[in-house]
C-alpha cells in the first residue's frame, strides 16, 4: 500500500515541480507579484511530497516488504535495521530519490530564507531549481522507479551489497549529494543572474554563503567516502583515482575555485562572468558525475546496475540543463562588466591565480577521467589511466596553490608591495622550511626529497594563518592582544579553520606516502610478524564466528612493542549468507600518530595470509577534511549573510543550517 | 566579436564531451581486448580435476594426453593417456594440457571458480551448451580447492569435458585473465579467437559466439 503511496507521492512532486518551474516564470515575464509568490508554496509542497515518497520507501525496507522489487533486491530479512534505512539510498532508484529529496530540501530552504531578494531574481532563482527538478523526477519516473512492484514477490531478499553495510553507507551518499545538489543553488543564482543581467556585490553575498554550504557538505561527504574506502575496502588506501571519486572531485575542485571566485565578485565585483561560468561548471560537473556513475561508459567499483536507457536520458538531460546554460553564458556574458582595475601583484591577481589552478586541476583531471573514453570512440584501443597520471599532473599544481594560500589573505586587494609582504613572511618562511628540511632526518628511512617538499608546504600554509592570527592580535598600542581575534568575522575564522584544514592534510598525504611501511607475510598461529624496529604481531587464535547475515573467520593478533602486548587486532573474512559474497573485514589500531592495519587474504591450511600496513599520521588527512568542512560553515554562519540588504520587511534570513 | 567567441568556448568544450559520451554509450567499458587473440593458445599442463570428464572421451583418448607434470610447455602430441571415460575416482590428478589434448578442434575454455558468482550467473548457459555437444569445454578452476570445485559442479551440474585447477593462479596469467568468469575460443589450429570478459549471456552466444562457432566449423 505505502508503496503506491510513495508512487503516488512522487508523481504529485513532479506536479508541484512544474508549478514551480511554470508559474514564477510566468510571474516575471507577466510582472504578476501572485504568480511569483506561487514559488513558496510549491516549494514547500515540493519538498512534502519527495519527503513522503521518501518515507514510504524506506517503510518498505523497514518493514521487508520484498513485494518492492527495490526492496527484494536490495534488502533481506536479517539485515540490521540501520542498514536496511540506509539501503533505500544503497541502489540506483533509491540513490536518485535521495538525489530528488536533497533537492526538493535546498529549494525548500532557498524558498524560505530568500525574503531578502529582490522579487523578480528570487522567482527566477526558484524557477530555475524547479525545472531541474522536473528532470530528475521524470528520471525517476519514467527509467527508475523505485515504487516498481515485484510479482510475484519473494519471500526473502536478495540482502544489500555487503560492500554497503557500513555505516559509512548511512553517511556518506547523504553528505556527498547535499553538497552536489548543492551547487545547484549557486547554478540557479548564476542563471537567473544572467537572464536578468545582475551580477553586483549583492548578487554574489547571496549566492556565497549556499555556495559554501554546499562545498562543506561535499567536502565532508568526499572525506567520508575516503576513510570508508580506506577500512572497509582492504587495500589501505585512501585515495584511487577511480573514475566515481573523480566524478566528485571535479565538482569540489569548481567549487573551491568558485567559493574564491565569488569573494573577489563581492569585495571588488571583479571576475564577475568568471564567477558564473564557475557556477554553471560546479552543478554542470555534478551532473556529469551521476551521469559517469549510472550510464555504464566507464567501469568504477561504484558501478550501479546500468542500463542504456538511461544512461540516453541522462544525456539528453544534460544537454539540456549544461548545453542551454552554457549557451545562454555565451549569449549573455559579453555583456558582464569588468569589475574595478587590479596590480598584477594584489590579493585579486593571487585568488585569480589559485582559480586558474584549480580550473586546471579539474580539467587535468576530467581529461584523465574521459580520456579512456575518449581513445576508445576514436578507435585507439582500450586503456585505462592510472594514479601515475594523476599524481604526476596534480601535485605540481597544487604546490604553487598552497605557496599562495599562505600569502593570499595577507596580501592586500589591488595592489601590494612585494616586499613589505616578504618582509611580514620572512619569519614564517625561515620557520617552515627549516623544519621542513630537518625534521625528516630525525625519521629512520632514507631522507627523501619529496617529504621535505611536502613537510614545507604543510608549515608554510600553517604558518600563513599563524601570521594572520598574529597581525590581527596587534592593538594599535602595540602589545598582541588575543582577544581581538574577537573583531574577525565568521567568515575569516572559518578560512583560516579550512586552511589549517588543508595544513593537516598536506602533512598526512606526505608522511603517509613517505613512511608507510607495507608487508606481505603468511603467518600461522604462534607466529611473530616483525613490522618495524620495535613494533611486532603475534598470530594469537583463529576462531569462527556468526553475525546476522554471514559467518566468517577471525583471527586474533596481539601487537608486541619491545615484547611486551600493548593491544590487539582482530581482523575478519566474512562469507554473506544471501549473496555469498566474501568481504575483508580489515582491523585496524587507530591513532593520531597514525594507524596499525591488518587484513586477511587466504587460508593456507591453519596459516593465514596477513596483509600488515603501518600509515603514520594517515588520519591527520581526514581531520584536515573535517576541518575544511567545518571551516565552510563557520564562514558561511558569517552574521554578514544574515544581514538585511535594503528590504524593511524582518525576514528570517542566512543560511547556516539549510532544511534538511 | 572576440568577447563572444571566448564566452562559447565553455559550450564547445561541452559538446566535445558530450559527442564522446553519446558514443561511449554504445560501448561497453567491460569488453577488455585480449594480446592472445589470433595468437597461439598457451599450452601450459594443469593438475585435472579427476573422474570429472563428462562428454567428448573418445577425443581425448584419440588425441594423447599430455603427462608432463609441472608447468613446464608440453609439446603436442606427448603420450600417457590416462583412462578418463569410467568416473570412479583413481589415481591423484594428473596434469593435462588442453592445447594439446584438443589439437585440431575448436574448443572453449572456460576460466571459473567456486568462488565467483558471475560463474554461477552463467552456469546454466554453459550446461545448454554443453548439451548441444557443439565443442568441448575446457573448465578452468582459478584459485579454487578441489574439493570446493567439485562441490560446485555437483550442486550445479557439469558443463565441462575437462577440468583443470589452476591452484596458483599461473596459467591465469598466462591466458591475461582479468577477473572470473572469462571465456576464450580456440580454433582448430590452436589460435586463440575470442575472449569474453564476464557472464556468458545469451545476447553474446546468440550473437558472437554462434556465428563465430559456425564460422570454425565446430561439430
Amino acid at each position: 500500500m505505502s508503496t503506491e503511496l510513495g508512487h503516488l507521492a512522487l508523481a504529485l512532486a513532479l506536479l508541484s515541480g512544474l508549478c514551480l518551474a511554470v508559474f514564477p516564470a510566468l510571474g516575471v515575464w507577466r510582472n504578476d507579484r501572485r504568480l511569483m509568490d506561487m514559488a513558496t508554496p510549491a516549494a514547500y509542497w515540493q519538498l512534502l511530497l519527495v519527503a513522503l515518497a521518501f518515507a514510504c520507501l524506506i517503510e518498505n525496507f523497514v518493514t521487508h516488504q520484498f513485494s518492492n522489487q527495490l526492496v527484494a533486491n536490495h534488502s533481506n530479512r536479517d539485515l540490521p535495521l540501520n542498514y536496511r534505512v540506509a539501503a533505500s539510498w544503497g541502489s540506483h532508484e533509491g540513490s536518485m530519490l535521495l538525489w530528488i529529496l536533497m533537492l526538493a530540501g535546498w529549494t525548500a530552504a532557498v524558498a524560505a530564507l530568500s525574503g531578502n531578494l529582490p522579487q523578480g531574481l528570487r522567482a527566477r532563482v526558484l524557477s530555475v531549481l524547479g525545472a531541474i527538478s522536473i528532470g530528475f523526477y521524470l528520471f525517476a519516473l519514467l527509467t527508475s522507479n523505485p515504487f516498481e512492484r515485484a510479482v510475484p514477490a519473494p519471500l526473502n531478499g536478495r540482502d544489500l551489497n555487503p560492500l554497503l553495510q557500513d555505516p559509512g553507507m548511512v553517511f556518506h551518499p547523504p553528505l556527498l549529494y547535499m553538497g552536489y545538489v548543492g551547487f545547484a543553488v549557486a547554478f540557479a543564482f548564476a542563471i537567473a543572474g544572467l537572464l536578468e543581467g545582475r551580477f553586483d556585490s549583492a548578487w554574489a553575498r547571496w549566492v556565497r554563503p549556499w555556495t559554501i554550504v554546499a562545498w562543506a557538505f561535499l567536502s565532508l561527504g568526499i572525506g567520508l567516502g575516503s576513510f570508508w574506502a580506506y577500512y572497509e575496502l582492504g587495500w589501505g588506501g585512501w585515495w584511487f583515482w577511480d573514475p566515481v571519486e573523480n566524478a566528485s572531485f571535479m565538482p569540489w575542485l569548481t567549487g573551491t575555485a568558485l567559493i574564491h571566485s565569488l569573494a573577489v565578485t563581492e569585495k571588488r565585483g571583479n571576475f564577475r562572468s568568471w564567477t558564473v561560468l564557475l557556477a554553471i561548471m560546479a552543478f554542470s560537473l555534478s551532473l556529469l558525475g551521476t551521469f559517469l556513475v549510472r550510464s555504464g561508459v566507464l567501469t568504477s567499483v561504484h558501478a550501479f546496475a546500468t542500463d542504456p536507457t538511461r544512461g540516453v536520458f541522462i544525456l539528453i538531460f544534460l544537454c539540456l540543463v549544461i548545453g542551454g546554460s552554457l549557451s545562454l553564458y555565451a549569449a549573455r556574458a559579453h555583456a558582464v562588466h569588468a569589475g574595478l582595475a587590479y596590480g598584477l601583484m594584489s590579493r585579486e591577481s593571487m585568488l585569480l591565480a589559485n582559480n586558474i589552478l584549480m580550473v586546471v586541476a579539474m580539467l587535468a583531471v576530467l581529461l584523465g577521467t574521459l580520456y579512456p573514453l575518449v581513445l576508445d570512440s576514436l578507435g585507439q584501443g582500450r586503456i585505462s589511466v592510472g594514479p601515475p597520471y594523476f599524481d604526476a599532473v596534480f601535485v605540481p599544481l597544487m604546490l604553487p596553490a598552497l605557496l599562495l594560500m599562505a600569502v593570499g589573505p595577507l596580501a592586500r586587494w589591488r595592489q601590494t608591495p612585494v616586499p613589505a609582504l616578504a618582509h611580514r613572511m620572512r619569519w614564517a618562511f625561515a620557520a617552515s622550511v627549516t623544519t621542513g628540511v630537518l625534521l625528516p632526518l630525525t625519521a629512520p628511512s632514507d631522507y627523501k626529497p619529496a617529504t621535505a617538499l611536502g613537510l614545507i608546504m604543510a608549515l608554510w600554509v600553517a604558518s600563513g594563518v599563524v601570521m594572520a592570527g598574529l597581525e590581527n592580535m596587534k592593538s594599535p598600542s602595540g602589545p598582541l592582544d588575543p582577544l581581538r581575534l574577537r573583531l574577525q568575522p565568521g567568515a575569516w575564522w572559518g578560512m583560516q579553520l579550512a586552511h589549517l584544514g588543508v595544513a593537516a592534510f598536506v602533512a598526512g598525504v606526505t608522511l603517509v606516502s613517505s613512511y608507510e611501511v607495507e608487508l606481505e607475510r603468511k603467518l600461522a598461529p604462534g607466529e611473530v610478524l616483525q613490522v618495524d624496529r620495535d613494533l611486532a604481531l603475534r598470530f594469537a587464535e583463529a576462531r569462527l564466528i556468526r553475525g546476522p547475515n554471514y559467518d566468517g573467520v577471525q583471527v586474533r593478533f596481539e601487537i608486541l612493542r619491545a615484547g611486551e602486548v600493548v593491544g590487539e587486532l582482530s581482523p575478519e573474512k566474512r562469507r554473506y549468507a544471501a549473496s555469498r559474497q566474501v568481504m575483508t573485514e580489515a582491523a585496524i589500531r587507530r591513532s593520531l600518530g597514525g594507524d596499525l592495519y591488518v587484513a586477511l587474504g587466504e587460508a593456507v591450511g591453519d596459516a593465514w595470509a596477513v596483509r600488515v600496513q603501518k600509515k603514520p599520521a594517515v588520519n591527520w588527512i581526514w581531520i584536515g577534511v573535517v576541518m575544511m568542512g567545518l571551516g565552510g560553515f563557520w564562514a558561511a554562519a558569517d552574521a554578514r549573510y544574515r544581514r538585511r540588504v535594503g528590504a524593511a520587511a524582518a525576514v528570517p534570513s542566512g543560511s547556516a543550517e539549510p532544511l534538511r | 566579436m572576440s568577447r563572444w567567441i571566448r564566452a562559447s568556448i565553455p559550450l564547445a568544450v561541452f559538446l566535445l564531451i558530450a559527442w564522446f559520451l553519446l558514443q561511449g554509450l554504445h560501448r561497453n567499458p567491460r569488453e577488455i581486448p585480449s594480446p592472445l587473440i589470433d595468437r597461439p593458445a598457451p599450452l601450459a599442463a594443469l593438475e585435472r580435476l579427476q573422474n570429472l570428464e563428462h562428454h567428448l572421451a573418445s577425443a581425448s583418448q584419440a588425441v594423447a594426453t599430455a603427462s608432463l607434470q609441472g608447468s613446464g610447455l608440453a609439446p603436442t602430441g606427448v603420450a600417457a593417456s590416462p583412462s578418463v571415460s569410467d568416473g570412479i575416482g583413481t589415481s591423484a590428478p594428473s596434469s593435462s594440457s588442453p592445447a594439446a589434448l584438443y589439437a585440431g578442434k575448436v574448443w572453449m575454455l572456460n576460466v571459473w571458480g567456486s568462488w565467483c558468482s558471475g560463474c554461477q550467473l552463467e552456469h546454466p548457459l554453459l550446461n545448454a551448451l554443453a548439451a548441444e555437444r557443439l565443442l568441448p569445454i575446457v573448465g578452468l578452476a582459478w584459485k579454487d580447492s578441489p574439493a570446493q570445485a567439485r562441490q560446485w559442479l555437483d550442486r550445479l551440474g557439469n558443463p565441462y569435458s575437462l577440468v583443470l585447477m589452476d591452484l596458483d593462479g599461473k596459467a591465469a596469467i598466462d591466458w591475461g585473465v582479468y577477473g572470473a568468469p572469462e571465456t576464450f575460443v580456440i580454433d582448430a589450429r590452436g589460435m586463440v579467437r575470442f575472449k569474453h570478459v564476464g557472464p556468458l549471456s545469451d545476447e553474446v552466444v546468440r550473437g558472437q559466439l554462434r556465428p563465430l562457432l559456425a564460422r570454425l566449423g565446430a561439430s
